[in-house]
């Protein structure tokens, strides 16, 4: 069994255009873009949408749930973790971490839940835990 | 407009170190540029185009084209990472179907191992203002195998792929290289040696991996007027593509590449199709990207690809579709953590007939080369050329 270990981790930088996702992440909210024009969900968020080109986009509050859309747990390095894409309830697939679990028994298609990460002197990361 | 028949491979280099601890990388460059000019029967002041990426050393061509003297009144410094020199191919051969040069230089070089380079396992930012996507990917620990690893994740379960299929691309590679003088492994490996192997990242094995080396290559594109005028056999660009394929804004889809769309432009403008290919050189950054790209290519349907591999089958001499006969990547070279410029190389030796005699294809005549560069997993550039023999 490979029990995830906190290790840790660079804070993220955020800029003019992400500092509300952010904001929203240090208070355990998971934020996603969406397009008004087209209706469309992003991630990572951008304030033109990379679908339409609308400049009309929107800050929604995710569920914080979804599922795990792939993953690896990287044996080379000094404290094991698992890099995931996890595809979110309302559909994005967002680069994440999957945390506080058995690294043996992760699984693609499995249900997770977000979780929040401190980082080194930034705001947390938004992580996934099995539901 | 094309650039069928416009443009010829008429000079290619690859440097025999894998260790370069006593040569500066300006000096790779510049070696690796005569030896591919001394190849073709040119000489420096014949070059007026000039083709590099990231790992010349500068901005962009400058400090190269001032260490080595060279005149171009055309350069071109398209960065796709490892796939870059499969997209300067194209690019050069554009240029001379414009009239824009005649004599086109490509080179590549670098030292990641004298460096002592964590190629793989490490992740890394690239420093200064960071690219957008850095904040929500860097600060999870993204590597390059990691990322390659999930696209073999999410490939085995969808699929069915496994992790014996992956390995047998390493075993082929494995039987090639024994031939090749220079290669970093020469060793024949067995499909268990490759899944017994240490695991880097789930389910990427040390031997699925590739070396991490030093050294360099160069190629030289002219055009049909030169070709003609020079002693060595031609090898005529007739095809080519590329293609830049990203997370699409959250709709990432990890089972196929930029090789789709890469290679569906290159065949199209070649007029021929993937089962009329007598060699393939295919990006092995690990065994994933190979099975990936040929499927993508369209060498076997989606998802197919472990069972076009297994058995032997990419192996030259009794495997259908021989591949990488210098041992690629996986076994040979790697230079600069790119490897897009050596699949063009041997490439051109298949079709010169000048490839290792064991390894050799029988009337090579059609041949493709193509690359990835960046990260499978994350945002990477195709580049595909399909090379004729006349």
């Amino acid at each position: 069994m490979a029990e995830s270990k906190e290790r840790k981790l660079p804070a993220p930088t955020p800029s003019a255009e992400t500092q509300a996702y952010w904001d929203a992440a240090a208070k355990g909210k998971l934020l996603i873009r969406k397009c008004t024009s087209c209706g469309e969900l992003h991630h990572y968020p951008r304030t033109i949408c990379p679908f339409c080109f609308s400049d009309k986009t929107e800050w929604i509050e995710a569920s914080g749930k979804g599922t795990i859309y792939s993953y690896s747990v990287m044996r080379r390095a000094p404290v094991p973790y698992a890099m995931a894409y996890v595809t979110l309830a309302e559909g994005p697939r967002m680069v994440t971490n999957i945390v506080d679990c058995d690294l043996d028994k992760l699984k693609c298609d499995q249900p997770v839940k977000v979780v929040f990460k401190p980082t080194d002197g930034g705001p947390p990361l938004p992580m996934f835990t099995p539901a | 407009m094309s650039i069928k028949g416009k443009a010829y491979i008429a000079g290619i280099y690859e440097h025999p170190t894998r260790l370069a601890t006593d040569i500066s990388l300006a000096q790779i460059h510049a070696q690796v540029a005569k030896g591919a000019l001394d190849d073709a029967g040119l000489s420096k002041n014949d070059v007026d185009g000039y083709f590099c990426a990231g790992d010349a050393p500068g901005l962009g061509p400058m400090s190269m084209v001032e260490y080595m003297g060279l005149k171009p009144r055309h350069v071109d410094s398209t960065d796709t990472g490892g796939s870059s020199y499969l997209l300067h191919v194209a690019h050069a051969a554009e240029a001379i179907a414009m009239g824009k040069c005649k004599v086109a230089l490509i080179t590549l070089a670098g030292r990641p191992r004298a460096e002592g380079m964590a190629t793989g396992t490490v992740p890394r930012s690239r420093g200064g203002t960071p690219t957008p996507d850095e904040p929500f990917e860097f600060p999870y620990g993204p590597t390059v195998v990691n990322m390659y690893a999930m696209c073999a994740m999410r490939h085995m379960h969808e699929f069915g792929t496994t992790a014996e299929q992956l390995a047998w691309i390493k075993v082929a590679a494995s039987h090639h290289a024994q031939y090749n003088e220079h290669a970093l492994l020469r060793d024949v490996v067995t499909v268990e040696q490759v899944v017994n192997s240490p695991m880097i990242s789930d389910p990427l094995h040390r031997l699925d991996c590739c070396v991490i080396t030093d050294g360099g290559g160069a190629i030289v594109v002219v055009a049909p007027e030169i070709a003609a005028k020079l002693k060595r056999p031609k090898v005529k660009l007739i095809g080519a593509g590329e293609f830049v394929k990203t997370q699409m804004g959250g709709k990432v889809d990890l089972t196929y590449s930029g090789a789709r769309f890469s290679g569906a432009t290159a065949f199209a403008e070649a007029g021929v199709k993937p089962s009329d290919m007598k060699y393939v050189s295919i990006y092995d950054s690990f065994t994933i990207t190979v099975l990936m790209q040929l499927e993508d290519l369209g060498f076997a349907e989606k998802g197919k690809g472990g069972k076009l591999v297994a058995d032997g089958n990419l192996i030259s001499g009794t495997g259908k579709l021989p591949f990488n006969t210098d041992g690629g990547g996986l076994c040979s070279n790697h230079p600069a953590n790119r490897g897009g410029l050596t699949k063009v190389l041997e490439a051109v030796r298949q079709l010169r007939g000048e490839a290792h005699p064991k390894v050799q294809v029988k009337n090579c005549d059609l041949a493709l080369a193509h690359g990835t560069g960046g990260s499978l997993g994350l945002r990477h550039g195709s580049g595909t050329v399909i090379l004729e023999r006349e």
